[in-house]
């Protein structure tokens, strides 16, 4: 019999249905009685509603509603005191005005086209209040998160940089970036009766919009039904409920059909959040041959005057580098923009385009190659916890990235190779990112025939998860892949977590695998063998024997004390090299070689796939992305995917993902260690190293354009 | 997106007759451009006459030259084999822009017509006295990055974003057209007008006329050139800067030079005085420096494109370097 193991490179078992169409998104789903929900945003970015006028709007042909915030019917978890509150944004519910793009209405008509023209006949009156958008002139209004682990932290001495004998101080800078997938996000919401509904929409965790939808409108969890299973990329964007999808459930229930809504390309600038833009200063203190004595690392971003948003952009420097002293302070300023929320590597990509990007700026001072001096202060434990690492093999990654890139290459001062009128530099970034595992239950189903379907209400928003965990129970049970059905995407399925923080391979495949020896022992059991028996079994053989019609199983798997005795992280370095324009400023990278300590890879192939993908949203990163904003209208000025530039293929060069692929032996069973995030932490320090390595200019705030490269 | 009429047409002079009985009323070719329009509430038209159905695709050789007729996609253009053999600095021109789905959608006249990419152009919800004549500028004081060099106005500042115009430029090109009464040929430099007090108005064809071809006259510059783009991504980008470089070369001697910039003003910008410093003079990075330098005087930067003063002449030197050595 054929096997499929752990580490094959499978292809994605729904790949020919993505090609040829058959994968049906949330937005195709076309049910009995469709209608169309087409919202219209405030033009101010701070005020309220004085009027609208929906007359004509009304009246247009098809249109069935027309809601806002004068005639919504109310919201029950958008009100004050009620049992399970909706955090963020609550639309419709009062007149407020928090930022541009906010939606005030929200038509329902028989068709997209007619609901989109009805909506351009709403018209509104405001009265506008001041507003501040400018993160550079509130940056003083930054404040402390209330979360604790938002406080500043101190090891040792803070600021303690500053005495050392070789000092870098430097601010780096990160624009907004925008999630930009390419489907855009949509919700398809009908309700049975005036207590069940069930929605298609984007979601990255299907139970989390589950709860979210039964908290806003006050119903049971098992009335909601969230079904998700093909998700057209999100990259966080779709970790949480958006308003708008409460809006879809609200619209459905006053027109008593089923209502899609999707956001336009613009919408999807101020409503899904973003990456926020973000000015970092690190401080880092070295001995003349290379030990840190001292890391600083200061951060301020931006965040809505509605609502705060918080991530992990100082963390990496407390724990990435053994330094006697380590200190960080974070602090969001709240303006009038939409809140923003995870995005790929979310902080931990943000700070270590800094703290990697000051580590360079250290190596040049010092006259030490950048490994070297990575090396020099390398950390067997984590620091910042006092505990041992579950798995580290960073040294490794550094090793096999600059034999693959040819690293001996690299000029030791900035500036001297050339390539015709190309100047070619090389560069490092590392990144680290946690590893997690969370709670997760899996139902399996043997029947008489032989097959195997896996059910949990994990999601899928690219990386392949079906395939893995197809991949992970075929192992296990020792049959063949095509023999095991996988689905996801549906909350009426075992409860998993939201996929998200590079966690499902560890969370949910660890389910998957422990769901599978329970299967085979409960099958040996049956059998009349032991439980632990390793020989091969005939599992439909057996049902057959025993005339069973099915054999069902449902698993909780999770972490257990291991998680508080080690410190956990996946670890890359990222290589880059670059060609660099000397007339027109034009960056070309050139190379990319991604090498990983990711614990064991389950599946070679989407791994590869998940890693390039990764690189691609760095280069972006790095070259190309930037959500520009007009700070006297507080509006976006390239809110579309012309003027936003999302790296296209011509972007992206070779890139070369490489895994250490040993498994660690404390997280989990299998010994994945999650590679989501990582993929993207480290890659805009090591371009924008790179391009120093070609042009000795050190351009420290993103993204790095040609003009930058040429005024620098 | 507001309703609209929506007519084929099968006549020039229908079509034609069509946009003289309705005053919102617009031709509809490859709708690369004018869809996006309409959909951003930019136009709200009260008809759309498509033209598609005319017998204006060919390309073919005429005495003196080529004619491309006005409804020949960006792509059949581009992959012509005369276009290639007699006017390559119009294929790479071509092929710098919008993405293979687009030219194979887009058409030659279309394309000509293509209206500005500025920001606040498209934004409804924001300042454009070329959309909306008397609401202001808001690019004058705003985020100007891409924005003009030369020939601009208080009343606009924005930019011609057509590659394939910088190249038609360059090349001589000249724009057939009929109207209700009569027909009529523009020099392609005579097309495009610059911003003065009616940034609303982008070129000189009256509304009702109708693009039905672009002669290219006969040239020696089909070796020695190059087109340029400079923009912030590989692909599918409007230009910071473009160049389009063509010289007629003997040994090292410079018998003739075109020279054209993109992304600098509100038409595309032909550098008559760099080309004549390069007459006779002989080919190297001096002279085309020297050809840089004279093609920038009177440039003038706002708040964030200051940059383009730097690159525009690097930019400029740069294509000469590529065409000089080719061939």
């Amino acid at each position: 019999m054929k096997k499929d193991k752990i580490g094959d490179p499978l292809s994605r078992i729904d790949g020919r249905l993505k090609v040829t169409g058959g994968a049906k998104y949330s937005g195709e789903y076309k049910l009995p009685g469709l209608t169309y929900g087409v919202l219209v945003s405030a033009t101010i970015p701070c005020g309220t509603v004085s009027s609208m006028d929906i007359q004509a709007a009304g009246k247009a042909p098809g249109v069935l509603a027309v809601i806002t915030p004068f005639n919504a019917p109310k919201v029950p978890g958008y009100q004050p005191g009620a049992a399970r509150p909706v955090r963020g944004l609550k639309l419709f519910n009062d007149d407020k005005v928090y930022f541009n793009g906010q939606p005030i209405a929200l038509v329902v008509a028989e068709t997209f086209e007619r609901a989109t023209y009805a909506a351009s006949l709403v018209k509104a009156t405001y009265k506008a209040e001041p507003f501040e958008t400018d993160f550079h002139k509130n940056f003083d209004k930054g404040v402390i998160p209330n979360e604790g682990r938002y406080k500043d932290y101190v090891r040792g001495e803070a600021d303690a940089y500053k005495k050392a004998p070789v000092v870098v101080e430097q601010d780096y800078m990160l624009p907004s970036e925008m999630h930009n997938p390419m489907e855009l996000h949509v919700t398809t919401a009908f309700w049975d009766g005036d207590d069940k509904v069930t929605l298609y929409t984007k979601s990255q965790g299907v139970i989390g919009s589950q709860r979210s939808i039964a908290n806003a409108f006050g119903l049971e969890v098992a009335n909601v039904q969230i079904n998700s299973r093909f998700v057209g990329g999100a990259f966080g964007s779709s970790l949480r409920t958006w308003p708008h999808e409460v809006a879809a459930v609200q619209a459905a229930r006053l027109v008593k059909r089923p209502v899609k809504l999707t956001l336009t390309r613009e919408q999807m600038f101020t409503l899904v959040g973003y990456r926020p833009l973000t000015i970092q200063r690190i401080g880092l203190g070295a001995t003349t041959d290379g030990k840190l004595m001292g890391i600083t690392h200061e951060s301020h971003s931006q965040t809505a005057v509605y609502e705060e948003f918080t991530e992990n952009a100082v963390n990496v420097s407390r724990f990435l580098y053994a330094s006697p002293n380590a200190n960080t302070r974070y602090k969001v300023v709240p303006l009038n923009v939409g809140v923003p929320t995870p995005m790929r590597g979310p902080g931990e990509a943000t700070g270590s385009f800094a703290l990697e990007s000051a580590l360079d700026e250290l190596s040049y001072k010092l006259n030490i190659d950048p490994i070297e001096l990575r090396l020099k202060n390398y950390t067997d434990m984590d620091p910042e916890r006092n505990l041992p690492w579950s798995s580290k093999f960073l040294k490794e990654c550094y090793q096999l990235g600059a034999e693959r890139i040819g690293w001996e290459k690299r000029p030791t001062k900035p500036g001297m190779q050339r390539d015709g009128d190309w100047m070619v530099g090389y560069g490092l970034g590392c990144g680290a990112f946690g590893a997690y595992r969370s709670k997760t239950q899996v139902r399996i189903k043997l029947t008489p025939d032989g097959s195997v379907n896996i059910q949990t209400a994990t999601s899928d928003i690219g990386p392949g998860t079906g395939t893995a965990m197809t991949l992970i129970a075929a192992d296990i049970l020792g049959i063949p892949a095509e023999r095991i059905s996988f689905e996801l995407g549906n909350s009426a399925f075992p409860v998993a977590p939201t996929q998200g923080g590079s966690q499902t391979v560890s969370s949910v495949g660890s389910a998957v695998h422990d769901v599978c020896i329970a299967l085979k022992q409960k099958l040996n059991t049956l059998a009349g063998l032991p439980a632990d028996n390793t020989a091969e079994i005939e599992y439909a053989t057996i049902l057959q024997r025993l005339n069973l019609p099915s054999l069902e199983l449902t698993q909780e798997s999770q972490s257990g004390e291991e998680a508080r005795k080690y410190s956990m992280y996946s670890f890359s370095a990222h290589f880059a090299q670059v060609h660099v324009h000397s007339l027109t400023g034009i960056v070309r990278v050139k190379r990319l070689v991604a090498v990983v300590d990711g614990g064991k890879i389950v599946n070679h192939k989407t791994a590869s796939s998940q890693m390039i993908g990764g690189a691609v949203g760095g280069i972006g990163m790095a070259l190309t992305e930037e959500a520009i904003f007009d700070d006297r209208f507080g509006r976006y000025v390239n809110g579309n995917l012309a003027d936003y530039h999302v790296p296209v293929n011509a972007d992206a060069p070779d890139i070369e993902a490489i895994f250490i692929d040993k498994p660690d032996p404390i997280i989990n069973p299998i010994g994945t260690k999650g590679l989501g995030e990582i993929s993207l932490i480290g890659v805009a320090a090591a371009v924008a190293n790179a391009v120093f390595n070609a042009t000795g200019k050190r351009i420290r705030d993103l993204p790095i354009t040609p003009d930058k490269v040429l005024m620098t | 997106m507001n309703p609209f009429q929506y007519t084929r047409s099968s006549a020039a002079s229908g079509a034609i007759q069509s946009l003289v009985k309705e005053p919102q009323a617009h031709f509809l070719a490859g709708g690369t451009n004018l869809i996006d329009l309409i959909k951003m509430g930019v136009l709200r038209p009260e008809r759309l006459v498509d033209i598609n159905a005319l017998p204006l695709r060919g390309i073919e050789a005429i005495a003196g030259g080529l004619r491309i007729g006005a409804l020949a996609s960006n792509s059949e253009v581009a992959d012509h084999p005369l276009v290639l053999q007699d006017y390559p600095l119009l294929a790479q021109a071509i092929n710098a822009g919008a993405s293979p789905q687009l030219r194979n959608m887009a058409t030659v006249g279309g394309n000509i017509m293509q209206r500005t990419r500025c920001n606040y152009f498209f934004d409804t919800a924001m300042p454009c006295n070329k959309r909306s004549p008397g609401s202001g500028c808001g690019a004058l004081d705003g985020y100007n990055r891409m924005h003009a060099l030369f020939g601009a106005s208080e009343k606009c500042i924005a930019v011609n974003p057509s590659d394939m115009n910088v190249a038609l430029t360059a090349l001589e090109a000249v724009v057939h057209v009929k109207g209700p009464k009569r027909d009529r040929k523009i020099a392609f430099s005579d097309f495009h007008r610059l911003p003065g007090d009616h940034p609303e108005k982008d070129n000189t064809l009256e509304r009702t006329e109708l693009i039905i071809s672009v002669d290219l006259p006969a040239n020696s510059f089909n070796r020695h050139v190059h087109y340029l783009k400079v923009r912030d991504r590989t692909s599918f980008a409007f230009a910071l800067i473009s160049v389009a470089a063509a010289l007629d070369l003997e040994g090292d001697k410079i018998k003739g030079a075109r020279l054209a910039m993109g992304g600098v003003a509100h038409k595309p910008w032909r550098l008559h005085g760099a080309e004549a410093f390069l007459l006779g003079k002989t080919s190297g990075e001096d002279v085309f420096r020297q050809a840089a330098r004279i093609a920038m005087q009177g440039a003038k930067a706002y708040k964030y494109n200051q940059f383009k003063l730097t690159l525009a002449p690097n930019a400029i030197l740069q294509a000469l370097k590529t065409a000089s050595s080719l061939g």
